[in-house]
């Protein structure tokens, strides 16, 4: 009986996760620990009435900026490496579609992501029980902000992934940073587009939404002042995460399909 | 050489360049003692600041008020008259997060007392109160705050009346406001429109700072008060006796006074001459009016103590 295509995704993507623990990407928690312990403590000497505002600003920061930088770099070696360390050829010798490899190494570190982003939720969580020694409800939205900011991290992986089907690791990590760079900017991008005229209006326009759009991803600043995500902003950001991830996941498994691998 | 030794070697050499370094950027600290990074702002808009944060604007925010904080507080422990880069230092923390409710309060403090106490910049401080009630609008402490410096400071009292009443609108508004905008409008009863802002700010601020300095200015209200009313009961006993009482107890026996008058510290006021009515310590008792000898000097920085 032929196995169906996830039985072959899921080995890969388990073996993408073990391999990110064995090559110490967990290990950015200790960092993250002493930032946010350094932090809680050291706020409340050094100013005045922020101490809460300052964990979630830094905790949730930290979150995304550890999370952007260890998608990219892992992602940009997810195809490359298996290529130089030949195990590729192994796999691709079983009876496992390129589309599968892709799609599995995809799931992998996105599985990473996820757990990494929550052993830092329970930082965050922890400095925020130290300075402020209860929970308040409108902390709850803290958690709206952390899966943000895992949608965020979906889009940076499938970016990487893509670029790394076609390119060498320093080009793609040159690509993906960059792309996450003009994404911030992304809405900046499209006034541009409308102050434009004629066809520059449509190449600008269609840039502008060619990017990807991290602002709408990022509700670090209201959450820390303690202010609701409205229900349709977590709807749309959830659809457009995926919509845009699926995108570039297409794109890498277009490219790495016509490869040629010898 | 074995490995161990060049362990050794290595060792030491990098604990002794490590050790070396640090006393040269000492050294270097001293020669530039004039090279204060502190009065550089690298990035002065604002605006492009909030576009280099790549959307962590809150984060940048944060490190800018403390900034501000930490320039404010070297400034006054210095006792500096000129405190330049308070307001640009404030102007970017408020833009890069205009919810940031601390840096309006604390900010137009900071920006409207007198130096050494402040920067004595109250136009500055109504600047950055009113961006604040642009972007949270429905925050009745920022009216107060508004209404607080055009009241004390800048004596404009029809502004003052205006931000309080638009702030006595405001749902949670402290029931305060609507008096102190009568007050305000009436353009009188000084002593009890301070009373009433000093004792607003007593019971809603969480900052023991501003706690203890609004308890200080509640007790130079009272030990006035206290004063004009003695020195007025010296006059009328002067009136019915021909001489000013010598002690508290002639005010005593005469029944115009009940026990032995004390100020809010407990400390007992002393008689003086002419009828005139004085603290023991005014140092403990900064920014009274009446009450002090004559040729006191007070410290150059107000003795504040703290609220237990």
């Amino acid at each position: 009986m032929k196995a169906a295509p996830m039985s072959r995704v899921f080995p890969i993507a388990l073996n993408t996760f073990r391999e990110a623990v064995r090559d110490r990407v967990l290990y950015n928690l200790v960092a993250f620990a002493v930032l946010m312990s350094g932090a809680a403590i050291l706020v409340g000497q050094i100013s005045v009435g922020i101490e809460k505002l300052v964990v979630i600003n830094l905790g949730l920061t930290a979150v995304s900026l550890f999370g952007v930088v260890i998608s990219i770099f892992i992602g940009i070696g997810l195809v490359s490496k298996e290529i130089d360390k030949r195990t590729l050829y192994t796999l691709l010798s079983r009876p496992v579609r390129r589309w599968e490899f892709v799609v599995g190494k995809f799931l992998g570190l996105v599985g990473t992501l996820v757990l990494n982003t929550f052993f830092m939720a329970i930082g965050v969580f922890g400095a925020l029980l130290y300075v402020a020694h209860h929970f308040a409800k409108p902390d709850a939205w803290v958690l709206v902000a952390l899966y943000f900011i895992i949608l965020q991290f979906v889009i940076v992986t499938g970016l990487a992934l893509l670029f790394s089907s076609f390119s060498s690791p320093l080009m793609s990590a040159v690509f993906a940073f960059s792309l996450f760079i003009v994404g911030a900017f992304a809405e900046d991008l499209r006034g541009f587009a409308r102050m434009t005229k004629g066809i520059t209006r449509w190449i600008a326009t269609g840039a502008a939404y060619l990017v990807p759009n991290f602002s709408a991803l990022n509700v670090i600043t209201p959450v820390a002042h303690g202010q609701p995500v409205s229900g349709q902003l977590i709807l749309y950001n959830t659809a457009y995460a995926l919509i845009y991830a699926t995108m570039t996941i297409c794109g890498a498994v277009l490219i790495f399909e016509r490869r040629n691998l010898k | 050489m074995k490995r161990s030794q060049i362990t050794m070697v290595a060792g030491s050499l990098l604990v002794l360049c490590l050790a070396a370094s640090v006393l040269t950027l000492h050294r270097l600290d001293e020669l530039r003692s004039h090279a204060t990074l502190e009065e550089v702002l690298y990035v002065s808009s604002p605006q492009a600041l909030k576009r280099i944060s790549l959307g962590y604007s809150g984060l940048l925010a944060d490190i800018y008020w403390t900034r501000a904080v930490q320039y404010f507080g070297s400034k006054h422990v210095q006792g500096a008259e000129d405190y330049k880069l308070l307001a640009p230092l404030l102007e970017i923390t408020t833009t890069l997060d205009p919810k940031l409710l601390v840096a309006y309060e604390f900010g137009s403090n900071f920006l409207t007392a007198k130096p050494p106490q402040g920067a004595g910049m109250p136009d500055e401080a109504v600047a950055l109160v009113k961006q604040g009630i642009r972007s949270n609008p429905n925050e009745w402490h920022l009216y107060y705050d508004l209404g607080f410096i055009y009241y004390l400071d800048l004596k404009d009292y029809r502004n003052a009346a205006d931000a309080f009443a638009r702030g006595s609108r405001l749902p949670d508004a402290h029931p305060f406001l609507k008096l102190m905008a009568a007050l305000a409008a009436q353009k009188g009863g000084e002593a009890q429109m301070a009373r009433m802002l000093w004792t607003t700010t007593f019971e809603t601020t969480t900052n023991k700072d501003i706690k203890a300095n609004a308890a200080a200015h509640l007790r130079a209200l009272q030990v006035d008060d206290d004063v004009t009313n003695l020195e007025a009961l010296q006059a009328r006993y002067r009136d019915k006796t021909g001489h000013f009482a010598a002690s508290f107890s002639e005010l005593e026996s005469a029944g115009m006074l009940r026990g032995s008058p004390r100020d809010p510290l407990g400390a007992p006021y002393k008689l003086a001459a002419e009828g005139k009515v004085e603290v023991t310590d005014p140092d403990d008792l900064p920014f009274i009016e009446k009450g002090l000898s004559i040729g006191y000097i007070p410290p150059p920085k107000p003795k504040i103590l703290p609220v237990d």
